[in-house]
């Protein structure tokens, strides 16, 4: 049970990390991989500060705008000098392989005995439920300081997509999703699609970079290689949580990408403790993405032919 | 109202692909004017048409609209004065918002767009009123993604979205080429209605000589990236659709006559 509730709260922080490529992939059609770089920026950046002393929320706000910068560096290579998305976001995710290593030093920083958000959760919980208090759930023993943080997380996930939903429903997130939708469309009536494409990925690449701070300071380290595969992860995140809501207005899919993200980290916290090598993660996440990828194009493919033999029968 | 004085665009300059577009348009249209552009293909109709809208900046030549000298504008800036309707009936409207939501982004066109709730109720009234006068019983399906809407819907949207705010000038880009006959006849007198109702300054670029003969006061026919013709006031009124096809005769022979000479001198002379 303990297990389901760590991986559920990490699922709802890497839920940050979906809506993030949400925007970028989804509303922008913008195959942004500025992603793992950000989201290492985003631990380093929070780490750094909060090793150095600084309160831990001010230090996620600060990640958040480190990575909202970097997705904004993406964006006007991307548009000012015309260079395909892909490549700008390679050029800005190795650049920042380097500034991570300059922000933290070293290639890994702990934060152990620092106080982070989620130290202040666990206080809150040792003052009001009392030391290392315990709570039945449906029959099993969990720490309440675990539940604690698992409703802090589900608290801040509800928060930030009802704020997303919000500004994708504003005459300025209206915009950014007829930019994505049909560019020459929203030209011809007065927006200026390249701002509307920086301003979206550096949004993009905030939540990943907020995402990759509370995951730094839930597992007390920030490390350099932390931000490999996570756009991939996102993806995967975003994509399973379109299988199960199959509902294409703005509000359901946000709530798709949370579910998605808390579902797959399940899913794949499942696999681990049934023996799955960790070293093979990341190529089932790749595997899983491409199939979900081609999985509809063949179904299509197959529905025609199955009519196909009905017209011929 | 609009002057064009010797606009000049040449695409893929110093290439194997180089297009000399248009080559030179002067052109001066008066407020309230309707003017019809016909040409050949490749004779820098839309181009020129284009060109007005800040799809490109041109290599040479200014662009006035109201006074303003509009050349280096960028087209979201011109998009304020200027309402535009493409020949794709697919590149006017966001497939996968609703019609509402495509109407929202339209009353806004030019304005700036703040934090502002996107899609206020007092807005989808409005639309209601808005799309009825179509006929296409639209106004019972706002919340429809406009992708699943036909070709000739989704022009005759456009038309109302470009026009939703009194612009300073209407640019229609052959917004019926892609339609079926019956669809594309329904669009052009959607068409006549809105530009009559509101006196729009208004450049249709066309390829069918029956439109041009009906609609607008004026027109204009283009050749080899130049203006060959332009007529209007009571000559427009008189002129018929054999008296056009006569004329992109003879500038076809001329063409051919040109030809003929070229290959006539390089033989003896070359």
């Amino acid at each position: 049970m303990s297990l389901l509730i760590g991986s559920t709260t990490i699922g709802l922080i890497l839920a940050l990390l979906a809506l993030g490529i949400f925007i970028s992939f989804r509303i922008f059609d913008f195959p942004d991989i500025t992603a793992e770089g950000s989201f290492t920026f985003g631990a380093s950046t929070a780490a750094a500060l909060i090793v150095g002393g600084a309160n831990p929320l001010l230090a996620s706000l600060a990640a958040f705008i480190a990575g909202a910068v970097a997705g904004a560096v993406t964006g006007i290579i991307h548009t000012k000098f015309k260079i395909n998305p892909l490549l700008a976001g390679i050029l800005v995710m190795t650049a920042l392989y380097s500034v991570n290593l300059h922000v933290m030093g070293k290639s890994n920083m702990p934060m152990l005995n620092e106080k982070t958000v989620f130290t202040w959760i666990e206080n809150l919980s040792d003052a009001v439920s009392g030391v290392g208090a315990r709570t039945l759930i449906i029959g099993w023993d969990v720490a309440t300081k675990d539940l604690w943080l698992l409703l802090f997380c589900f608290l801040a996930i509800v928060f930030f997509s009802l704020l997303l939903w919000w500004f994708f429903k504003t005459n300025i997130g209206t915009a950014m999703r007829a930019t994505g939708d049909n560019d020459q469309m929203i030209r011809a009536l007065g927006v200026n699609t390249k701002a509307m494409i920086i301003i979206g990925i550096a949004l993009s690449n905030g939540f990943i970079a907020l995402s990759g701070a509370m995951l730094a300071q839930y597992q007390g380290f920030a490390d350099v290689q932390m931000g490999i595969g996570m756009m991939v992860w996102g993806l995967a995140s975003v994509i399973i949580g379109e299988a199960i809501i199959n509902d294409n207005s703005l509000g359901f899919v946000i709530l798709g990408a949370v579910l998605g993200s808390v579902l797959f980290r399940l899913l794949v916290a499942i696999a681990l403790r049934w023996g799955l090598n960790p070293n093979d993660l990341k190529i089932i996440t790749a595997l899983f993405v491409f199939s979900a990828l081609i999985l509809p194009g063949l179904m299509k493919n197959k529905k025609k032919l199955t009519f196909k033999r009905k017209v011929h029968a | 109202m609009l002057k064009i004085e010797n606009l000049k665009k040449t695409f893929n300059a110093g290439t194997v692909n180089e297009v000399k577009a248009i080559r030179g348009v002067s052109l001066e249209i008066e407020e309230g004017s309707f003017v019809c552009i016909l040409g050949t293909n490749g004779s820098g109709k839309s181009t020129t048409l284009n060109a007005v809208a800040g799809s490109f900046l041109p290599d040479e030549g200014t662009i006035t609209l109201d006074g303003m000298n509009i050349t280096k504008w960028s087209e979201h800036k011109r998009a304020k004065f200027i309402g535009r309707v493409f020949q794709n009936p697919f590149s006017g409207t966001a497939p996968n918002m609703s019609i509402q939501e495509n109407l929202a982004l339209a009353v806004k066109r030019g304005k700036s767009r703040g934090f502002g709730w996107g899609l206020p109720k007092s807005l989808v009234k409005d639309f209601k009123a808005m799309v009825k006068p179509l006929n296409m019983d639209l106004e019972d399906r706002l919340e429809t993604p406009i992708g699943k809407l036909s070709g000739g819907q989704r022009q005759a949207l456009t038309l109302l979205m470009s026009t939703a705010l009194r612009p300073k000038l209407l640019l229609l880009d052959e917004h019926t080429a892609a339609l079926d006959p019956k669809t594309a006849n329904k669009v052009i007198d959607l068409t006549q209605q809105v530009v009559s109702k509101d006196r729009l300054t208004t450049l249709m670029v066309t390829h069918s000589m029956q439109q041009a003969v009906n609609l607008g006061d004026r027109i204009i026919m283009m050749h080899q990236g130049k203006v060959a013709y332009d007529f209007k006031g009571e000559e427009k009124k008189r002129l018929k659709v054999n008296d056009l096809l006569t004329l992109f005769d003879e500038l076809r022979q001329k063409d051919q006559i040109d030809l003929g000479v070229a290959g006539f001198l390089r033989e003896n002379y070359v």
